[in-house]
């Protein structure tokens, strides 16, 4: 079990059964999530190695990680939602426990991971992974 | 006749499915499929027909060596090149144009000397030029095209002025597909003592070349976007300029004699070909070659403008979409944006759900890139077996885009 708020999402695509469906919820998650600060799309906050533009701004407070991100890509914008919903709000201690690519299976977005080198998943889920051992 | 549906058969590839759907391939200017003499090609080249070239005086080597020679006639016939001596192998245009770059401009251009090169040229066409700016002092001046994608040569000829050396263009646009009128721009040039090097990677594909009628001084094709094997390509370059080279790359088979203290050189185009080439993947090009002239240059461009005008039709349909590059007798090659917030990968991961291929990118062109404004296009090129069938793919796939991201 993942925390609450991906588990929900776990919830609504359970109901999804083709492709169109994911990928549109996941557009959709994209489009809702808060976008960046443009004082905050630094070279600091970028995450090299994606075809298109990725930040990501990690806030760790009491022990706890938080992140913001964005992209400018809508599909890779959404894919950021998804991971703030695995992320977000854990204590840094679990941040590396978390096995991503199992939890993306969930929600039939294994290829976003595997075919798709090249959008910026595996990095950005790198750059989480590194940021909360470098505060732990 | 031009049997579409049979050339398809000539392409194993092109029944396979991606993504659960029917192949769409419209990725060419990127790299094309190949035929299946091309494939029988390699594989006899392995299985019955291979030892190192130039070498061995057994009976595989001279065999593998004929075949392999053979090949210079097949692109010199291909190019319209007088002299199959002219012909120098390479594993694909970036290294044609590294060789004029180090092998010709690096002894004969001084600081302060000019290369004119247009803003749509492709990085391989612009880096080489970059390392005589870097280390030589030598200035690059740059020919913008305008709001259609339209190179005017007489923009070009006036660009050339008393330090001008070098002409450095593309014969066909990979990302406006706009089709350059290189020979006005060479034979002002060669008036001028201006050397004049054509980039053919688009060119060279998808209309008949006569390099003759164009007089240029170098003409640069790369293999694998002719239906060939990757790793293949040539350069045609007039004997004079040849004459005016030092070798690049040194190593065996570029020599005639080596010792201590001296050193003689093979005569060209070995001087310019060290080391074991591509054997097997040389052979292949000139099956390739052979393939494309047995369907005729002009019937494949014929075809080709056909697809042109049909996809030009249908994307002009979409309002949502912008095209960029939009001169009248443009090759297939049609990038473009979607209006709204959706990115070019945005696109083409949707495309490729539905099985269509698509390059999304900068497509190697950083400073066409700048000049348009963009960051990102999508671009789908059509090559000699792709339909009207798969234009409408395209633009099913398109709406289906437009739909999710809308």
């Amino acid at each position: 079990m993942a925390q609450q708020a991906f588990e929900d999402v776990v919830e609504d695509f359970e109901f999804l059964d083709d492709w169109e469906d994911r990928y549109r919820m996941v557009i959709e998650m994209g489009k809702a999530m808060e976008p960046l600060p443009d004082a905050l799309k630094v070279p600091a906050t970028k995450v090299e190695g994606c075809a298109s533009q990725v930040w990501l701004h990690p806030r760790i407070a009491d022990g706890t990680f938080h992140f913001e991100g964005d992209s400018d890509a809508l599909i890779v914008r959404g894919l950021i939602a998804v991971l703030l919903r695995l992320y977000d709000g854990l204590p840094v201690s679990e941040v590396p426990r978390v096995d991503a690519r199992a939890e993306l299976a969930r929600l039939g977005l294994t290829e976003a991971l595997s075919a798709q080198r090249s959008n910026g998943l595996r990095a950005m889920i790198e750059r989480i992974r590194t940021e909360a051992a470098n505060a732990a | 006749m031009y049997d579409v549906a049979q050339i398809r058969r000539d392409f194993p590839i092109l029944s396979r499915e991606v993504n659960g759907k029917p192949l769409v391939y419209l990725d060419n200017g990127a790299s094309a499929q190949k035929p299946q003499v091309v494939i029988d090609a390699i594989t006899r080249g392995y299985a019955e027909e291979y030892a190192n070239v130039h070498r061995g005086l057994h009976y595989l080597s001279n065999l593998a060596t004929e075949k392999y020679e053979g090949v210079r006639d097949v692109i010199a016939r291909f190019l319209g090149a007088p002299d199959p001596q002219e012909i120098v192998y390479t594993t694909g245009t970036t290294m044609g144009i590294n060789l004029v770059a180090y092998g010709w401009a690096m002894p004969n251009l001084q600081a302060g000397d000019e290369i004119v090169l247009s803003v749509m040229e492709h990085h391989a066409n612009i880096v080489p030029w970059h390392f005589l700016r870097e280390r030589m002092g030598v200035t690059i001046k740059w020919v913008d095209v305008d709001s259609t994608g339209y190179l005017n040569p007489q923009k070009v000829i006036d660009a050339i002025g008393p330090k001008t050396r070098l002409i450095a263009i593309t014969h066909l646009s990979n990302v406006l597909g706009t089709v350059v009128d290189v020979k006005t721009i060479c034979h002002a040039a060669r008036e001028r003592g201006v050397a004049t090097l054509v980039d053919g990677s688009q060119g060279a594909v998808h209309m008949p070349v006569d390099v003759a009628d164009i007089g240029c001084d170098f003409y640069a094709i790369t293999g694998h976007k002719l239906y060939g094997p990757s790793a293949s390509g040539a350069i045609y370059i007039r004997r004079e300029r040849m004459d005016q080279m030092q070798p690049f790359m040194g190593g065996g088979d570029m020599i005639r004699e080596v010792h201590k203290d001296s050193i003689t050189w093979n005569d060209p185009p070995m001087k310019f070909e060290a080391g074991t080439p591509g054997i097997v993947q040389q052979i292949g090009l000139g099956v390739a070659l052979d393939y494309m002239m047995g369907l005729g240059m002009e019937n494949i461009a014929a075809h080709e403008t056909r697809l042109r005008d049909y996809a030009r039709a249908r994307l002009d349909g979409l309002n949502w979409i912008s095209v960029q590059g939009t001169t009248p007798d443009k090759a297939a090659i049609f990038s473009f944006t979607m209006d709204g917030a959706a990115h070019a990968h945005d696109l083409s991961t949707i495309l490729d759900k539905k099985g269509v291929a698509v390059r999304a990118g900068q497509h190697c062109t950083g400073p066409l890139m700048e000049h348009m404004g963009l960051t990102a296009t999508c671009r789908a090129s059509f090559g000699l077996y792709n339909t009207e069938a798969e234009v409408d793919s395209l633009v099913d796939a398109l709406e289906l885009a437009h739909d999710l991201f809308g």
